[in-house]
């Protein structure tokens, strides 16, 4: 069976999830509860319809709450081979295996996936371990389906956690939580500018901010992290995140800017030729942040560095 | 506009793509090497016509929603940069010919400009 053999090629090194979780999960979780059983005074044409009716192929014996034996298909066509068509009323005690495997209730199921092995059965009646009363049936069918079915809830679990982080604000409990994300950015690294912007921007998509909001801040912040890295050495992008509001810190160390107010102008750039071949360095990356942002305030000391502020509202 | 459709109009070679392609639907675009410019014009679902080669024109389109990014006068970005795009599944072509021309061929085949369109929704729209 795929489960046993299957474990048995994995590397035993390193547990994978499906054989960290026969550990886990216990038998109770994945066993079929309502078992149909027979009395030992039932006939062998009574194992026939239910074996039938029910599509399975092996039924618990019970006497009052007490498993006491478990009879097959297998004994069903032994009897019929020796007596023939009156081995239909044969009584099931005379057929049934009497010393039967059981497993408990509470037992990992990896214990169960043993069994079948060293045994080599189809099925387990299952018993609680206290009161030895029979409380369900478990196959390798079943294992394979509760295994199924928890790894399917796992990967859903995960899958929400990764990619949406939107619960964050309605999880933590306060009167108003903030976010903050940094992003250092190194000055001159051109091959890697904009990267930072985009970790933020996935970010924001995983917290469900609405793509007009996030495209107003990562467009804003992309241009604060080019200045960063076209004229200074260093900086870093803060980033404030409320449900309301996203605010974004570009702090950089220097040179700082001359004139903020011409530096604030359309078109206005001291920007070298080399960074106009890079596309940048036109005079609109101050003036873009402006127009894409609800608030700025750009604060700059020549030789200390320069602080520039804008803020997003959101709209939800 | 359909990708396929652009890259008929102007001859162009996919350098890469998405999965869902014949679904992108391009309204307008946008021609520019000054990245400044473009971010400050531009629309989501647009193209955009460059000749600029570097990781800063996947930045722009993926910061400003664009999802098509046409290089123009022959030139093609390099291996990584087309990952780049690839990751950040935005679909980008190269076409043979100059930035004039293939403005024009695409604005006469019906493609509009963003900057018609910024013109129309007055100037000082924050989206």
């Amino acid at each position: 069976m795929s489960v046993v053999q299957g474990m048995k090629t994995m590397d035993p090194k390193v547990p994978s999830k499906t054989q960290e979780l026969t550990y886990e999960l216990k038998v109770k979780q994945v066993m079929r509860k309502n078992v149909t059983s027979l009395k030992p005074d039932s006939t062998m044409n009574e194992v026939r319809r239910i074996l039938r009716d029910n599509k399975i192929s092996g039924i618990p014996v019970v006497d009052g709450d007490k498993l006491v034996g478990i009879v097959t298909i297998e004994d069903l066509l032994i009897c019929l081979h020796e007596l023939g068509v009156r081995g239909i009323d044969e009584k099931v005690k005379s057929r049934m295996t009497k010393n039967v495997i059981t497993v408990y209730s509470d037992e990992p199921i990896i214990r169960v996936v043993g069994k079948f092995e060293k045994t080599g059965y189809g099925r387990f009646p299952v018993v609680d371990r206290n009161k030895k009363k029979l409380v369900g049936i478990i196959t390798k069918g079943d294992i394979i389906e509760g295994l199924l079915r928890k790894l399917e809830i796992d990967y859903l679990k995960e899958e929400i956690h990764t990619y949406r982080a939107s619960h964050i604000f309605t999880d933590i409990n306060s009167n108003g939580s903030t976010l903050i994300l940094r992003y250092r950015i190194i000055g001159g690294e051109f091959t890697k500018a904009g990267e930072q912007t985009s970790k933020l921007r996935k970010n924001l998509l995983r917290l469900g901010f609405m793509p007009e909001t996030i495209r107003r801040v990562a467009i804003s912040a992309f241009e604060a992290e080019m200045n960063i890295v076209i004229y200074t050495t260093e900086g870093e992008l803060i980033a404030n995140i409320q449900p309301d509001k996203i605010m974004i810190n570009a702090i950089d160390s220097g040179p700082g800017i001359p004139d903020v107010k011409k530096a604030m102008r359309p078109g206005y750039s001291t920007a070298p030729d080399w960074v106009r071949e890079l596309g940048f360095g036109a005079g609109m990356g101050l003036p873009n942040i402006k127009s894409y942002s609800d608030e700025m305030t750009l604060e700059s000391e020549v030789n200390k560095g320069t602080n520039l502020n804008f803020v997003v509202y959101t709209k939800k | 506009m359909k990708v396929s459709e652009i890259v008929k109009i102007l001859d162009a070679e996919i350098l890469s793509t998405v999965e869902n392609e014949s679904q992108v639907n391009i309204t307008m675009a946008c021609g520019s090497d000054l990245m400044s410019d473009v971010l400050a014009f531009i629309k989501s679902e647009s193209l955009l016509l460059t000749g600029l080669t570097t990781p800063q024109v996947v930045y722009t389109a993926e910061n400003a929603g664009v999802n098509v990014v046409c290089f123009v006068r022959g030139k093609k970005p390099r291996g990584e940069i087309v990952d780049l795009a690839k990751e950040k599944e935005i679909v980008l072509l190269a076409a043979k010919n100059g930035m004039f021309e293939c403005c024009g061929k695409l604005y006469k085949n019906g493609l509009i400009g963003c900057f018609e369109i910024s013109k129309q929704k007055s100037l000082g729209s924050k989206i």
